[in-house]
């Protein structure tokens, strides 16, 4: 087998538009976040950001922002000898913020409009929840990317030789079309070689190939695997994504039932027969789902020779 | 029935090589690739309109060694190339899938009686 770069090099930037998009301001911002009173003194919020060795405090008053004081603001004060005075009369009023469900990519253009130093972030409550710098979308970014990176490297191959077992475990991208059928096609293969009945191979191959074809078109990514035990004559494949889930498991399973856009339907899949034929040519099938991710198991029975 | 008499029957435009010893006895036409999944594994031949490579991974999924694209539809150098890894034939037509399949079953009833 050829070694392969592991991340798509001509969609590579694609990856990243896709991740700050994907990704939300709630999920980069810092959700500890000092504050001060309107009512406390410059000095006190130049302590607590010392303390909190921050560089700029968001001031709260019933959980309401109502303006922000920086390092900047108080050498200011320090200069006009106003270290005693309260927040409140020098304080910024006018603030930039954020709120937690915007994409990522809101808190890199207002970085990049405003330059300011950080954004407090509020939920759809006006309640102050964090606080966001350009420190906490990097490392958001790189973390996630580092993530995305190792699920498309992740590809698991052990071969137990041409008259045992294998292991194939690839990893699928959301919307990534040109790779489905790699798994389902590397599947039979080996199956094939392996003397396998062309039927049953047929079958792991349809089977593989709705599922990976299932994450491309309905997840945000995940890994299927396909795993020969030549011992016991079965099949298992596993296909686990990572969300958002099936609300409504029995619709998947009805043959007809579909979510799928218009584009995905263009090329003549999405009609509501995925699953159902995972579940038809399959000897076991299971599913489960929650918001986290889902779940399909299926596994196949084989024989050897050429039919069964 | 041998794929070299289905060419010349129909007429029809192959796009790379071509193996006309390969047999055709089955017939699937659908433009819908998840109905191709689960009902074409008797076909040998696939007529739909679906020029993309998705469907060279459905044809190798089920065993199906030609395809033909009906209503001249535009084939890419991608699907070409995929094709050749996975040694699947294609075929154009301006006919449409109606045609093709009309003939396509006359042929294959003429041979079985």
């Amino acid at each position: 087998m050829t070694s392969e770069i592991p991340i798509s090099t001509d969609a590579g930037s694609q990856v990243v538009t896709e991740l700050i998009h994907r990704l939300k301001v709630r999920d980069a911002m810092t959700k500890n976040v000092v504050t001060c009173s309107p009512d406390d003194t410059i000095r006190t919020a130049q302590k607590t950001m010392r303390e909190a060795s921050c560089s700029g405090v968001p001031i709260v008053k019933d959980r309401r922002l109502v303006g922000i004081f920086s390092v900047d603001d108080v050498i200011n004060s320090l200069d006009r000898a106003r270290m005693d005075e309260r927040l409140e009369h020098h304080m910024t009023r006018n603030v930039i913020v954020l709120e937690d469900d915007m994409p990522l990519s809101f808190a890199i253009s207002y970085h990049e409009r405003y330059r300011f130093g950080r954004f407090p972030v509020l939920n759809s409550n006006s309640e102050l929840v964090g606080i966001i710098t350009s420190r906490d979308t990097v490392i958001a970014l790189l973390v996630a990317i580092n993530r995305e990176v190792e699920r498309l490297e992740q590809k698991v191959v052990e071969d137990h030789g041409p008259n045992s077992g294998f292991l194939l475990e690839y990893g699928t991208r959301s919307f990534a079309f040109e790779n489905a059928g790699r798994i389902s096609t590397d599947a039979k293969r080996a199956l094939k070689e392996r003397g396998v009945a062309p039927k049953d191979a047929r079958r792991v191959a349809i089977a593989t190939y709705e599922l990976e074809m299932n994450q491309v078109v309905h997840s945000a990514g995940g890994r299927v695997s396909v795993e020969y035990h030549a011992e016991q004559d079965v099949v298992d494949i596993v296909a686990r994504d990572n969300g958002p889930g099936i609300p409504d498991i029995d619709a998947a399973l009805t043959e007809g039932f579909s979510t799928a856009n218009q584009w995905v339907r263009s090329l003549g899949f999405g009609a509501g027969m995925g699953l159902p034929n995972v579940a038809r040519v399959a000897d076991g099938f299971s599913i489960e789902s929650d918001s986290n991710g889902t779940c399909v198991k299926a596994s196949i029975n084989t024989h050897r020779g050429p039919e069964s | 029935m041998k794929l070299g008499e289905v060419i010349a029957a129909l007429e029809l435009k192959a796009i790379g090589s071509v193996d006309p010893e390969l047999t055709v006895d089955g017939v699937y036409t659908s433009d819908l690739l998840s109905d191709v999944m689960a009902h074409a594994h008797e076909a040998d031949l696939l007529v739909t309109i679906q020029s993309h490579v998705n469907t060279i991974a459905v044809a190798t999924v089920v065993d199906v060694h030609s395809i033909v694209f009906c209503n001249s539809r535009p084939v890419n150098e991608e699907l070409i190339a995929a094709a050749q890894r996975e040694s699947v034939q294609l075929f154009v037509t301006d006919m449409d899938q109606f045609t093709v399949s009309g003939k396509l079953y006359a042929l294959l009833q003429r041979e079985a009686t």
